[in-house]
């Protein structure tokens, strides 16, 4: 099967000299909803840049649905839709036109355009905003704007780069339905996010990204079994003054009224509370510490880090 | 993309840019207007009759082309030059570039944009100078073809310059320290015929001056310089922009990282 995207030893150094990515490879399936992840000023929106032609390469190759960028750009670009990071609309125009003057770039007929703007407008929640200067509309709304306008000519392919930063979450759980929608219809999707639950809830599979090279490529169910521990931090009615020593149980103190403990995954907890009520301490509370993802998200991004540290010394 | 969905992008362009200047009428029709309208007060009818004649036609005759082709050149190019720069400042240029358009199809787009209101801002000019002249047409289509290429070669010049701009004061810098002074001395107020041989020399070096005394030919028969010479030279300076703009937009200059 034809890759929705496929990328060859992609290369990206800026004109300042920076190195931003170093020979990735990469391969999305049609209909994947896939998460690309990193920490800041990994690749991440280099990558999506380059994929949609706002970042010139500096070596590499990348097919969108078999289609070389280099030979086709047109017909590549046909394919894809983005929402970006930042607000890149016109904030003068009206809703309205933003979409339609999309569509138009994309060559669809005018009749088609105003259908297409309609559906779009109004999946979003935002028909009843069309005639607004989009400057008055709110964040959300305005992030919402752009997955519309990336629609608007009903790509194979949605590239989202951090589409719910800044979102609240109820609105961000709305969002991760209509994509969910979208992407059982069968448009392949590319997300990049900082919220690792997101991608945790919506994709299938995952890259992870850093310093330029892509350090873990995987399924988010392959890459949560390799998470065998977890966090928890338990708050107590007593004041400690110390962290309170448990074999098996390592952990630190946080306050006088809370301490933490790393717990091996499918290990039992029983010995854990039963030394602890010898002790009379008496537990409150008790909650995981951090998104699971996230904890894994950084065990893979550190040793990756430390690694390049050391062959540069 | 085939022919149709290219000329589809192409009006989608041209109507964003005619829309877009149509908004901000009171800052794209009216101020020209009234500022001709002045120089036809002050210059025409105030001082004009104390000039006397020029070329054989009265100062107001004389001084209407010019002032004509000085307002379709200040508004080509500065529709361009701020409408570009405002949509890459704003970054909704990334809107043309992840589409498909050609480059020379967001170009023509721009370019026609700023002839449209460079004409629209003249046709204003025109109708305004009927209060103070009679207008007679000697040679239409030397008319025609003379303010139509000079809108190009101008909303050409604005879109260079808005490629490199940075910053606002980017924008004026041009205008304010070229366009103005090479208007002002491109023959719109006089004929280089009352210059010393030295700036009269100076003068032909001064592209504005055929472009002015072209259109004055088309209108009035009169001209300082040679009519056909002045179509190929401002033919050749359009296809020279045109080329350097595309190229501009090939490489990305300042659109693409």
């Amino acid at each position: 099967m034809t890759a929705a995207l496929s990328i060859r030893n992609l290369h990206k150094q800026y004109d300042n000299g920076f190195e931003a990515l170093k020979g990735i490879d990469l391969d999305v399936q049609p209909g994947d909803f896939f998460a690309l992840l990193g920490p800041n000023g990994a690749g991440k929106s280099t990558t999506i840049g380059i994929i949609c032609s706002l970042v010139r390469k500096t070596a590499g190759e990348i097919a969108i649905f078999g289609t070389d960028i280099d030979r086709n750009f047109s017909l590549a670009k046909q394919y894809i839709g983005v929402v970006p990071q930042e607000f890149n609309f016109n904030q003068f125009e009206k809703v309205i036109d933003i979409v339609k003057t999309q569509a138009g770039y994309f060559g669809l007929p005018s009749k088609l355009a105003d259908e297409r703007t309609e559906k779009y407008l109004r999946q979003l929640g935002l028909w009843e905003k069309r005639h607004q200067r989009s400057r008055m509309l709110s964040g959300g709304m305005k992030r919402r704007l752009m997955i519309a306008r990336a629609l608007v000519h009903e790509p194979r392919l949605l590239v989202l780069d951090e589409p719910t930063a800044g979102v609240d979450i109820e609105l961000r759980r709305s969002m991760w339905q209509f994509l969910k929608g979208i992407n059982a219809s069968g448009t392949t999707i590319i997300l990049t996010t900082h919220y690792l639950e997101e991608a945790e809830s919506l994709c299938r599979n995952v890259a992870i990204i850093d310093q330029g090279k892509i350090i873990h490529n995987t399924s988010i169910k392959q890459l949560l079994r390799q998470l065998n521990k977890e966090v928890f931090v338990l708050d107590t009615r007593e004041a400690l003054t110390g962290m309170p020593t448990i074999e098996g149980y390592p952990g630190q103190l946080i306050d006088e009224h809370s301490f933490e403990v790393e717990v091996v995954k499918g290990k039992s907890l029983n010995k854990l509370f039963a030394s602890l009520s010898e002790r009379d301490i008496h537990v409150t509370s008790m909650r995981n510490k951090a998104n699971r993802l996230e904890e894994l998200f950084v065990s893979l991004v550190e040793p990756h880090r430390n690694e390049t540290a050391e062959a540069q010394l | 993309m085939n022919a149709g969905q290219q000329w589809v992008a192409f009006t989608t362009i041209l109507v964003k840019e005619v829309r877009r200047f149509m908004r901000i009428w009171q800052q794209t029709l009216l101020p020209p207007a009234i500022t001709i309208a002045l120089y036809f007060v002050i210059f025409g009818k105030l001082i004009g009759p104390r000039i006397g004649e020029m070329s054989g036609f009265t100062y107001i005759e004389f001084v209407v082309p010019g002032l004509i082709m000085m307002s379709v050149i200040t508004n080509a190019y500065g529709n361009v030059v701020s409408s570009f720069f405002g949509t890459k400042f704003q970054r909704s240029i990334e809107e043309l570039l992840v589409s498909p358009v050609p480059n020379y199809i967001i170009l023509l787009g721009y370019v026609i944009g700023g002839v449209v209101r460079g004409l629209a801002v003249g046709m204003i000019v025109t109708l305004l100078s009927l209060f103070f002249t009679d207008l007679q047409v000697s040679h239409l289509g030397v008319t025609v073809a003379i303010v139509f290429l000079t809108a190009v070669l101008f909303a050409l010049a604005g879109f260079i310059n808005a490629v490199f701009a940075n910053s606002f004061d980017d924008i004026s810098i041009i205008p304010t320290f070229v366009l103005t002074p090479l208007t002002y001395l491109g023959g719109v107020f006089y004929s280089i015929s009352m210059l010393p041989p030295f700036w009269q020399a100076v003068s032909l070096a001064n592209p504005v001056l055929y472009m002015v005394n072209t259109f004055r030919y088309g209108l009035l028969g009169v001209s300082d310089i040679n009519v056909a010479w002045a179509f190929v030279m401002v033919t050749g300076f359009c296809a020279l922009l045109f080329f350097f703009s595309l190229f501009l937009l090939e490489r990305g200059k300042r659109l693409r990282s």
